[in-house]
């Protein structure tokens, strides 16, 4: 059993080249109280592949957030355009699924009817909202934990039920922001496994925000760097990893070259963001 | 389960009431001015058991039923009009907090002028007592709704009236339940205050009639039932308001 429908795991691999999503001059204004703006990101061109796990990493503040919440269509652009599966996207589409960076495990719910929220309201029949739940409550290590409210859970564990929550769903777009921030080394590596395991079932198009540069080097077909605020892409680097692969590619004689290269280029935005915030002492 | 601060909370309880019955009993205080706790007991029991206050009683409960219901009912939609609309939210807030500071009660000759003396008079006067406790709630409510679950909402393509219902509403429970229990409360108060002066019938209305004609027995009977009923009301509410806290606390 698994989160894709039978078959689907054995299906040809993603065709490769297709555009799943798309932003073309992507640039995000915020008002500010003082009514200054704020230029939080781009402009930013950038094509997701379909199948295609995209890591994304930068210094913090840098609008990695902004850029999911653009992609999500949850925001919109002020410049620019963004696309998935070829239609324009002004409001949320369906098919996208979102791990956000903060708790949003619904508190007055169990671990099992956050799980099963989506599913319900999608309108899935009593039996196959079950099969999915469980699958996923088991998979995620929560099977202790089913009927507990996220009040009486770790912050990891809480983080794994939004994780469980949004993949039951199967998206066919998978938006990770941070979602391995409160978990320690070991359940992170396993986690990033379980991702990884999942994204091969389902032939989902993963974007993955993380500040862990391992992690991205690991999990990620493609890792795009951004600079310092206003965030713009200064670097994509091409893991090359095959489809199959798990965390024991951290002891490839690759893996150090592509961790070092990402911070080799991270170095220098982050250096610029502690300039500016001593500057500003 | 009872804490260790319940039981010490008890014995202090305990304790004052052994000590106030002993100085009654020992005759430090006069029976004219207050009746020993145990005989306020059995006054209580005697009253209850003769019926003769009980159109009085229920009229009482009725009358804060009624209150604390449309307290609720219109400080809740109330709240939530204020908080679609920040403008009128930022002139308003000042004259919110401050609205306690004000003796609303006084104004009671106008709610006679306006409603007669009756019931509807009593239930005006508790409403507006307690209407701003729940509004007030509300509003706190209604901010303190994680932004990331309205994202989330949105993720689930949920329009407004399905994210008002199953993410707003549960989210802000908590408080809006802080408020039902101050409406409760103040409705209360409002309801045995305004019996005294306004009303025929009541509780209220009944300590004063019992004290007019120096029945100190049936005062005091009455006087008990009072604070029983608010402490049973207030344990319960608490209860529950305990177990939301817990279970939603973020
Ligand atoms: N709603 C908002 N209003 C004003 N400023 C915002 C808002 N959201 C984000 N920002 C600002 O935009 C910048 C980028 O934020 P964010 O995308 O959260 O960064 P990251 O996720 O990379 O840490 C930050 O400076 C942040 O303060
Ligand atoms: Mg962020």
């Amino acid at each position: 059993m698994a989160f894709a429908p039978a078959g689907n795991a054995s299906s040809p691999p993603p065709g490769e080249g297709v555009v799943h999503a798309r932003l073309t001059g992507v640039s995000r204004f915020f008002d500010l109280p003082s009514g200054a703006k704020l230029h939080a990101l781009g402009p930013i061109d950038l094509d997701i592949k379909r199948g295609e796990f995209f890591g994304v990493v930068g210094p913090s503040g840098c609008g990695k957030s902004t850029l999911l919440d653009v992609l999500a269509g949850l925001i919109s652009p002020t410049d620019g355009e963004v696309w998935f599966e070829d239609k324009r996207v002004t409001d949320v589409p369906d098919g996208v699924g979102v791990v956000f960076q903060e708790d949003a495990a619904f508190p007055w719910l169990t671990v099992r009817d956050n799980v099963a929220f989506g599913l319900r309201r999608a309108g899935f029949d009593a039996a196959e909202t079950k099969r999915r739940v469980d699958y996923a409550v088991g998979f995620m290590g929560l099977n202790d934990f089913a009927g507990t409210y996220p009040a009486q859970l770790s912050g990891g564990m809480r983080q794994r039920v939004c994780i469980a929550r949004t993949l039951v769903l199967q998206p066919r777009l998978i938006l990770l922001d941070e979602p391995f921030g409160a978990l320690d080394q070991q359940t992170r590596l396993l986690m990033g496994d379980e991702l990884l395991r999942l994204w091969r079932e389902t032939n989902a198009t993963v974007l993955l925000i993380t500040h862990a540069l391992d992690e991205a080097a690991m999990l990620s077909d493609r890792v795009g760097v951004m600079s310092a605020r206003p965030g713009t892409f200064i670097d994509f680097v091409e893991t090359k990893w095959p489809r199959e692969r798990d965390s024991r590619i951290v002891s490839d004689p690759r893996f150090g070259g592509i961790t070092a290269r990402l911070w080799e280029k991270l170095r220098v935005e982050s250096l610029k963001i502690m300039g500016t915030q001593a500057g500003h002492k | 389960m009872i804490t260790r601060e319940g039981w010490i909370r008890f014995g202090v309880v305990a304790a004052l009431v052994a000590a106030f019955e002993a100085a009654c009993r020992f005759g430090f205080i006069p029976r004219t001015v207050v009746i020993a706790p145990t005989e306020m007991v059995v006054s209580l029991w005697r009253l209850i058991e003769s019926g003769e206050y009980n159109d009085d009683i229920l009229s009482t409960l009725r009358n804060v039923l009624a209150s604390s219901l449309l307290a609720v009912g219109l400080g809740f939609m109330t709240g939530v009009l204020i908080h679609a609309l920040p403008r009128l939210r930022a002139a308003i807030e000042p004259l919110l907090a401050s609205y306690y500071a004000i003796p609303t009660f006084m104004f009671y000759p106008v709610f006679i002028v306006v409603f007669g003396v009756g019931d509807r008079a009593i239930i005006a006067i508790a409403v507006l007592l307690s209407i701003v406790a729940m509004i007030t709630s509300t509003l706190t409510g209604l901010d303190r709704i994680p932004r990331v679950l309205r994202k989330t909402a949105r993720i689930y393509r949920m329009n407004l009236p399905a994210r008002a219902l199953l993410i707003d509403l549960p989210a802000a429970a908590p408080y809006l339940f802080t408020g039902i229990k101050l409406s409760f409360a103040y409705a209360f108060i409002g309801v045995i205050a305004s019996e005294f002066i306004l009303s025929g019938a009541g509780i209220g209305y009944s300590i004063a009639y019992t004290y007019n004609n120096f029945n100190n027995r049936n005062m005091y009977g009455l006087m008990l039932l009072v604070i029983l009923v608010a402490t049973i009301a207030n344990t319960a509410l608490d209860m529950i308001d305990r177990r939301l806290q817990t279970r939603l606390r973020r």
